[in-house]
């Protein structure tokens, strides 16, 4: 009797086209990187969708909480002065 | 928070349109419906494979051919899309593909009508498709974030299916006599089975009340059903292909056609087992997963090889 398993779970990551940031796409079942990969392209690219792919283990991934972003996020609240249109500027165009 | 109060903000949440997120607290019926309706949809994809797989080796033309091939591969990505959304419910790829090949999950009905001629290579596009397409646009928006975006992406590629669909029939419309019977045929059969589709009338159906609270359905079946129809019967008539209602007329007060009552005891029969085909699909489906066993294997072996060497150095 052969192990029923379906690999372990691998992150997909696009990018469009050279020089944008890679979005993730969905993810694939594989037993390595290089079948990673390759699943990757047949789900997520058969139609030219990405010029590169990332695979990452989806246990390797850490994520902030949802439920704590509130206060996870909080710090950048009241820092509005990180924002250029904070500054009153006499007339001066920087552009 | 109590179960109550929790259930109150999630009620709240749904009701000013926020996207539930996996990690997000839901109640365990939400999360139950989702993995039962999420399962047999990424299971209908699958299955959809092989009533079209069927005709590939007699494709009529190298173009037809290679346009089915692409058409069969984007339904197994979809089944995978969907796999993947529902694999955020805590439910395993393994315990999903287990319920479908052990046959205690249902997939849809529609794929256990054989598929007889070249001309339902055109009808399933046209008319299975389309009325999929109903349903996912309007998935696309559901509460659920990954179920909705597995359908942006999947009606995306849908309107590839139904518009080769459409053409094969408009290009049958125009041949010999032989031609257009032939494409009049399979309209008579896939007519009825994709009006079943949408599922019960909304008085019979069971779980529609809480999907659509929670806007996993956005839409009653008989809503989705009547758009189908309104979509559709203009493009038959394009082509000159007959509905096989002889109820079937447009009132002019609703804007809507009306249409003849469905053999809901043949919706029942195929569900429970009692189709043409439902054997036929889940030997196929079996066999195909035991087939591809040693590849699976011979995968696994040769990525604990690679890692065991890279340990050794």
């Amino acid at each position: 009797m052969t192990k029923e398993t379906q690999w372990p779970l691998w992150e997909v990551f696009l990018q469009k086209k050279f020089g944008v940031p890679f979005e993730h796409a969905g993810n694939v079942h594989a037993p390595d990187k290089e079948m990673a990969l390759q699943n990757a392209r047949d789900v997520y690219s058969r139609r030219n969708e990405a010029t590169c792919i990332w695979v990452v283990p989806s246990e390797a991934i850490a994520s902030s909480s949802p439920e704590d972003a509130g206060s996870f996020f909080d710090p950048a609240n009241d820092k509005i002065y990180r924002h250029p249109n904070f500054y009153k500027t006499p007339g001066a165009s920087f552009e | 928070m109590n179960q109550q109060e929790l259930e109150k903000k999630f009620q709240d949440r749904i009701d000013k349109g926020e996207i539930i997120e996996p990690k997000d607290w839901m109640p365990e019926q939400y999360r139950k419906q989702l993995i039962r309706m999420m399962s047999q949809h990424a299971h209908s994809e699958v299955v959809g494979m092989l009533p079209e797989g069927n005709w590939i080796t007699r494709a009529p033309s190298l173009r037809r051919k290679a346009v089915l091939l692409a058409k069969v591969q984007d339904e197994g990505g979809h089944g995978l899309y969907i796999y993947s959304g529902a694999e955020t419910l805590d439910i395993s790829r393994e315990e999903m593909v287990g319920e479908f090949l052990s046959g205690k999950a249902k997939y849809s009905s529609i794929f256990n009508y054989p598929t007889l001629s070249w001309a339902d290579m055109g009808a399933i596009g046209w008319l299975v498709d389309g009325a999929a397409i109903v349903n996912q646009t309007a998935l696309a928006k559901c509460s659920y974030g990954p179920y909705a975006r597995a359908m942006v992406r999947i009606c995306k590629e849908e309107n590839f299916h139904h518009k080769q669909g459409y053409e094969i029939l408009a290009t049958l419309m125009k041949g010999t006599k032989e031609q257009r019977e032939m494409a009049q045929d399979s309209v008579s059969r896939f007519w009825w089975p994709s009006l079943m589709m949408f599922g019960p009338h909304d008085k019979d159906s069971p779980h529609s009340s809480d999907l659509l609270r929670w806007k996993v359905k956005l839409f009653s079946n008989d809503t989705l059903r009547q758009r189908f129809i309104d979509r559709t019967i203009p493009q038959a008539e394009n082509i000159g292909i007959e509905i096989p209602d002889p109820a079937l007329k447009w009132n002019e007060e609703t804007r809507h056609y009306e249409h003849g009552e469905i053999d809901w005891n043949e919706f029942k029969n195929v569900i429970s087992g009692r189709g043409i085909c439902n054997k036929e699909r889940m030997k196929a489906r079996r066999k195909a997963h035991e087939d591809g066993a040693w590849v699976r294997e011979a995968a696994e072996a040769y990525a604990q090889k690679k890692v065991s060497k890279a340990v050794a150095v």
